[in-house]
C-alpha cells in the first residue's frame, strides 16, 4: 500500500514541479520517489499483508514490484534530453509514466477482480496519453488511436469475463473464486468457463499474444521510443504478472479446461512474432514482434503449472526487461545520430563505440537466449516448466522457435561488429552509461548465478 | 581439487587480462596459454593411471535446480584437455607471423574459448557440460566471423544455427533426464544408474547424437564443415579442427554410450553406417578438391568419421583407437592448416594448380609438410598409423565388411594427400612459387614441435595408451554390465 501511495504522491509533486517549471527537479524528484518506493517493497518482503481485502502485498506481487520499479527507474534514466528535445511541457510524462507504474502495482498485487480493473485502467489510460503525446507526429497519433480502440476492445473483454464469472461464483475475491471452484468440481456453473476465456482474451490482448497481437507492432513503431521501451518491458511484466496472478491461483482448479486455448495462443505466438520478426528491416518494428514471441515463452509457466511458475516468469521477464531496456537505450542513441533505426543504421557500431556495442551484444545474446546471459537462464526454467509435464513436442516447436530467433537477433551482431558502416560516434551521456552498465551487469549475474532470485517467490 | 579449478579458470582470467592488454595481447595470450600447458603437464604427472577420477570439483551452483559445479579428470578426460592445452599454445604461436586487427579482442577470445573446452572434458555435471558447450561456440562464432575470410558472414551463420539447433535438442534430452533422475539432479553418475526402456534411451540417443554427430561432424550433419573451414582465420579452423570436433567425439563417450547403452545398441548401427558413408563420400570429394585448405577440411570428416566408427563398434581396440587418433588427428590437423597458411601467407592462394616446386626453394617446410602428411596417411612410425590400426581392428572385429570399406580411407587418404603434397611442394616452381622463402622464427618453432610429436607418438605411443587403457577398459565394463541386465 505504501507503494502505490508513494508513487502517486511522487507522481502529484511532479505535476506540480512541472507547473512551476521546475523542470530540473523532476528527474531527481522521481528517482527519490521510486527508491522511496523500492525501500518499501523491501520492507513490506515476507509481510504477506492484506489491503482491505483488495490487494495482498505477497512476496510474489513484490518481487514484480521491484522488477517494475527498478524497470522504471532505468527508462527514466534514460529521459536526459529525450522528453525535452520533444516537447515543453516534459512533466507531464513523468506523471503519466508514475501513474501508469502505480497502475501496474496494482496489477501486480491484486486480490480483488475490481482492482484488476482498476489498474489495468490507470495503466492503460496513461498509456494511451503516452503513446500519442508527440502531438504534430503522424504516427504518434495512430500508434495511439490503435492502442486505445484495442485497449477498449480488450478491456471490455476482460469486463465482461469478470461480469460471468461474478455471475457464477457470486464475488470479485480471487480466494473465494478458487474456492468456488475447489467445492464445486462437479457443478461449476456454465457461465464460468466462458467468463475465463474472455478474461484469458482480455488478458492476452494487454500482453500482446497472438492472435490478439496486431496492435503492437504498429503502436510500438509509432510511440517515441523511449515509451515503447516502457510498454514492451515493464508494462509487459505487469500484464504477466497479472495474467499469472489470475490463472495460476483462482483458476487454477480449471486448468484442465483452459490448457487447450492457451497452448493454441502459445504456439501461434511463438510462431507468428519469431517468423515476423525475421523478415523486419526496422530494429524497432524487430524488437516488437520479438516481444510478442517471448510473450509465448512467458506463457510456458502456465502450461504447466508448479509451485515454480512464479519465479520462472519473474526470471524470464526480469532478463527480458533489462536486455530490452539495453536493446532500446542504444536504439535512441543510434536514432539520435543517424536519424533512422532500421538495421543498416547499426552497421559499424562495434568499431568506435565498443563498449555500447558490447552492451548491446550481451543484450541480444540474452534475448537469444545463449548460456551465460539471464535470457538463457529464462528460457530454460519454461523449458523445464514443460517438460515436468514431458510435453516434448511443444518444447521441440520452441525450440525450432529459438533457432529463428538466433537468426534476427544475431543480425543486429552482425550489423554491429561485422559490417562497414559510417563508423559514427555516438554521444552517451553519463546516464546512458550507467544504465547500460547495471543492465549488462543484472543480465550476467542473472545469468552466471541465478540462485539470487529463484528463490525470492 | 584446486588444480583443477585452477586449470579451468586459468585461460578465463588470461582472456580478461588480454582483452585489456591492448598492443602486448600476443604475448600475453602466449604466457597464460604456456602456463596452462605446464598446468596440465602437473596434473598429468599428478595423474594415477587407473579409472577413478582424480581432481574431482563438486561444488554447489544453483542449488535449487539441481546444478552443481562437478567436474574432475579420468584418463579419457585428462588425454583430451593435453590435447586442447598443447594446441592452444601452438594456436596462438602460428598466428605470430599475422597481424589482425583488434588483436586483444581475437586472443581474448581464444582463451574464453579455452575454458569453455575445458569445462565440456571435464564436467561431471550435464548443465556444466552444457554451458561449456555453448561457452566453446559463442567465441569462436566471433573469431571466424570477425576476421574470417570471403563470405564469412552467411557460413558462419549457417555453422552457428546449425550446431546450436543440435545442441538445443540436446538440451531438451538433457531435462528429460534430469527428470527422470528421482535425485534431481545432473550428476553423470545418477544419469549412469538411471533405468530407461529402450524407447526411452532410443529418444535420448538422437537427441544427443544429432548433437555430437554435427560437431564431429558425421555424414549428413556435415555440409557446414567445408565452407566454415574454408572461410575461417587460420587460427579458427585450427580450434574447430583440432579441438572442437573433439568435443562430439568426447561427448560420445562420456555421456552417449554408458548413460544410454540400449539406444546404442539399437542405434549404433546406424551411426556406423552413416559414419562409413561418411569416410567414402569425403575422401571421394577430397579428391576433386582444387582448393588445399578444403581438400583438408574433407580429409577431417573421413578421419572423424573412422574415429567415429570405431567408438561405435564399442570394443576395447577401437576405443583405444580412438584416444590415440584424437591425439594424433588434433596434432596432424593442425600441422596440415598450418603449412596451407604458412603458404597462403606469402603466396595468398591455396589453390593447388597455381602451386608446386616450393620443396626446391623452401627445404625445410618440405621436410616437415612432409611428416606431417605421412602423419595424416597413418604411415607406421608416425602417430596416425597406431589410431588408425587400432580403430580398424575395432572396426574389424565388428564387422568385416565395415572394417574394409572405412580402410578405404587409407588408401583414400594416402592418394589425395600426397598428391597434393606432390602438387604443391614438388615438381617445377613456377612465376609465383620461385618468390616463396623458407619458414623462420615462430614459424620453426610450431612445426618443429608439431613434427616430433608426430614421430614421438608414433614409435612409442604407449604413454598415451597407457593414460586411457584403465578408463576406457571401465568404461566398456560399465556399459556391458549395464546391457547384460536385463531391462
Amino acid at each position: 500500500m505504501n507503494i502505490i501511495i508513494t508513487i502517486s504522491i511522487t507522481a502529484f509533486i511532479v505535476l506540480y514541479a512541472g507547473l512551476f517549471k521546475a523542470n530540473k527537479a523532476l528527474l531527481p524528484l522521481t528517482v527519490v520517489g521510486l527508491l522511496t518506493a523500492l525501500g518499501f517493497t523491501f520492507c513490506a518482503w515476507n509481510g504477506n499483508a492484506v489491503h482491505f481485502g483488495m490487494m495482498q502485498t505477497d512476496n510474489f506481487a513484490l518481487a514484480f514490484s521491484g522488477v517494475c520499479i527498478v524497470g522504471t527507474l532505468l527508462i527514466f534514466l534514460l529521459t536526459q534530453n529525450y522528453f525535452h528535445a520533444k516537447s515543453d511541457n516534459v512533466a507531464e510524462y513523468y506523471t503519466l509514466i508514475l501513474f501508469a507504474l502505480a497502475g501496474m502495482i496494482m496489477m501486480v498485487s491484486y486480490k480483488n477482480m475490481a482492482m484488476l480493473f482498476v489498474g489495468l485502467e490507470i495503466m492503460s489510460v496513461s498509456l494511451y496519453i503516452l503513446a500519442g503525446i508527440r502531438k504534430k507526429d503522424f504516427a504518434s497519433n495512430e500508434a495511439s488511436l490503435k492502442y486505445f480502440l484495442m485497449g477498449a476492445f480488450s478491456t471490455g473483454f476482460l469486463l465482461f469475463g469478470i461480469t460471468l464469472i461474478y455471475g457464477a461464483t457470486g464475488s470479485f475475491d480471487l480466494d473465494k473464486i478458487q474456492a468456488y471452484l475447489v467445492n464445486n468440481t462437479t457443478s461449476v456453473s456454465p457461465i464460468f468457463y466462458p467468463g475465463v476465456i474472455l478474461m484469458m482474451i482480455g488478458l492476452c490482448f494487454k500482453v500482446g499474444a497472438a492472435p490478439f497481437h496486431f496492435w503492437t507492432p504498429d503502436v510500438y513503431e509509432g510511440s517515441p521510443s523511449l515509451i515503447t521501451t516502457f510498454m514492451s518491458t515493464v508494462v509487459k511484466t505487469a500484464g504477466f504478472a497479472a495474467f499469472l496472478r489470475l490463472f495460476s491461483g483462482a483458476f487454477a482448479p480449471l486448468h484442465d479446461f483452459w490448457v487447450a486455448p492457451l497452448t493454441v495462443i502459445v504456439c501461434l505466438t511463438l510462431f507468428i512474432g519469431n517468423v515476423t520478426a525475421l523478415f523486419q528491416k526496422n530494429f524497432k518494428r524487430m524488437l516488437a514482434y520479438s516481444s510478442i514471441s517471448h510473450a509465448g515463452y512467458l506463457l510456458f509457466s502456465l502450461i504447466v503449472l508448479t509451485k515454480n511458475s512464479g519465479s520462472n516468469v519473474l526470471v524470464y521477464a526480469a532478463a527480458y526487461t533489462f536486455a530490452s531496456i539495453i536493446a532500446f537505450a542504444v536504439l535512441i542513441l543510434v536514432k539520435q545520430k543517424t536519424g533512422s533505426d532500421s538495421f543498416e543504421s547499426f552497421n559499424g557500431l562495434g568499431k568506435k563505440n565498443p563498449l555500447v556495442a558490447l552492451s548491446l551484444t550481451v543484450a541480444m545474446l540474452s534475448l537469444a537466449g545463449i548460456p551465460l546471459t539471464a535470457g538463457f537462464i529464462g528460457k530454460y526454467l519454461m523449458f523445464l516448466n514443460v517438460m515436468t509435464e514431458y510435453k516434448s513436442l511443444l518444447v521441440g516447436f520452441a525450440i525450432l522457435n529459438a533457432l529463428v530467433g538466433f537468426y534476427y537477433y544475431f543480425k543486429v551482431i552482425v550489423a554491429v561488429w561485422f559490417k562497414d558502416g559510417a563508423e559514427t560516434e555516438l554521444s552517451a551521456p553519463a546516464q546512458y552509461k550507467i544504465v547500460l552498465l547495471v543492465s549488462v551487469v543484472i543480465t550476467l549475474i542473472l545469468g552466471i548465478y541465478p540462485a539470487i532470485i529463484l528463490n525470492l517467490i | 581439487m584446486e588444480q583443477l579449478l585452477l586449470l579451468i579458470f586459468l585461460p578465463l582470467v588470461g582472456a580478461i587480462i588480454t582483452a585489456f592488454a591492448g598492443k602486448s595481447a600476443k604475448i600475453v595470450s602466449t604466457v597464460f596459454s604456456v602456463v596452462s600447458l605446464v598446468l596440465a603437464l602437473v596434473i598429468a604427472c599428478n595423474f594415477i593411471p587407473n579409472a577413478s577420477t582424480q581432481f574431482e570439483v563438486n561444488l554447489p551452483w544453483i542449488a535449487d535446480l539441481g546444478i552443481n559445479f562437478h567436474a574432475g579428470i579420468d584418463g579419457i578426460s585428462l588425454l583430451v584437455v593435453l590435447l586442447t592445452n598443447l594446441l592452444v599454445p601452438v594456436i596462438i604461436l602460428s598466428s605470430f607471423n599475422h597481424e589482425y586487427k583488434n588483436p586483444a579482442a581475437f586472443y581474448a577470445l581464444i582463451l574464453f574459448m579455452q575454458t569453455g573446452l575445458l569445462l565440456v572434458f571435464t564436467a561431471l555435471d550435464a548443465f556444466l557440460f552444457y554451458i561449456g558447450w555453448e561457452a566453446a561456440l559463442i567465441p569462436i562464432y566471433f573469431i571466424c566471423a570477425i576476421w574470417g575470410g570471403k563470405d564469412r558472414i552467411r557460413i558462419n551463420m549457417k555453422f552457428f544455427v546449425y550446431t546450436i539447433a543440435g545442441s538445443l535438442f540436446m538440451l531438451m534430452g538433457i531435462i528429460y533426464l534430469y527428470l527422470q533422475n528421482p535425485a534431481h539432479n545432473f550428476d553423470i553418475q545418477a544419469f549412469y544408474a538411471l533405468n530407461l526402456d529402450s524407447a526411452q534411451q532410443g529418444w535420448i540417443f538422437w537427441a544427443f547424437f544429432i548433437a555430437f554427430a554435427i560437431k564431429m561432424p558425421i555424414f549428413p550433419f556435415h555440409t557446414w564443415q567445408p565452407d566454415t573451414y574454408t572461410a575461417a582465420p587460420t587460427q579458427g579452423t585450427m580450434l574447430l579442427s583440432g579441438i572442437m570436433l573433439k568435443m562430439g567425439i568426447y561427448g560420445v563417450i562420456r555421456w552417449l554410450l554408458p548413460i544410454v547403452p540400449f539406444g546404442v545398441r539399437d542405434w549404433g548401427q546406424v551411426a556406423i553406417v552413416l559414419s562409413i558413408i561418411g569416410i567414402v563420400y569425403a575422401s571421394l570429394i577430397a579428391f576433386t578438391q582444387k582448393d588445399a585448405k578444403r581438400l583438408v577440411a574433407y580429409s577431417s570428416i573421413a578421419h572423424v568419421g573412422l574415429i567415429a566408427a570405431g567408438i561405435f563398434a564399442f570394443n576395447q581396440q577401437g576405443m583405444q583407437g580412438a584416444m590415440v587418433q584424437m591425439l594424433s588427428h588434433g596434432i596432424n590437423v593442425v600441422g596440415l592448416f598450418f603449412v596451407l597458411d604458412i603458404i597462403f601467407n606469402r603466396l595468398k592462394t591455396n589453390k593447388i594448380e597455381e602451386l608446386g616446386g616450393i620443396a626446391k626453394v623452401a627445404p625445410q617446410l618440405a621436410i616437415t609438410f612432409l611428416i606431417i602428411v605421412l602423419g595424416t596417411v597413418a604411415l607406421p612410425g608416425t602417430n596416425g598409423f597406431i589410431g588408425e590400426f587400432l580403430l580398424l581392428m575395432g572396426v574389424y572385429n565388428y564387422g568385416i565388411w565395415a572394417a574394409a570399406i572405412a580402410g578405404l580411407t587409407i588408401i583414400f587418404g594416402a592418394v589425395y594427400m600426397l598428391r597434393m603434397y606432390q602438387n604443391v611442394m614438388l615438381g617445377q616452381t613456377n612465376s609465383l612459387t620461385i618468390t616463396f622463402t623458407d619458414i623462420k622464427g615462430t614459424e620453426k618453432l610450431v612445426l618443429y614441435t608439431i613434427c616430433a610429436l608426430i614421430i614421438v607418438l608414433g614409435v612409442y605411443p604407449k604413454p598415451v595408451l597407457h593414460l586411457t587403457e584403465a578408463s576406457v577398459q571401465h568404461l566398456l565394463e560399465q556399459v556391458n554390465q549395464k546391457l547384460n541386465t536385463v531391462n
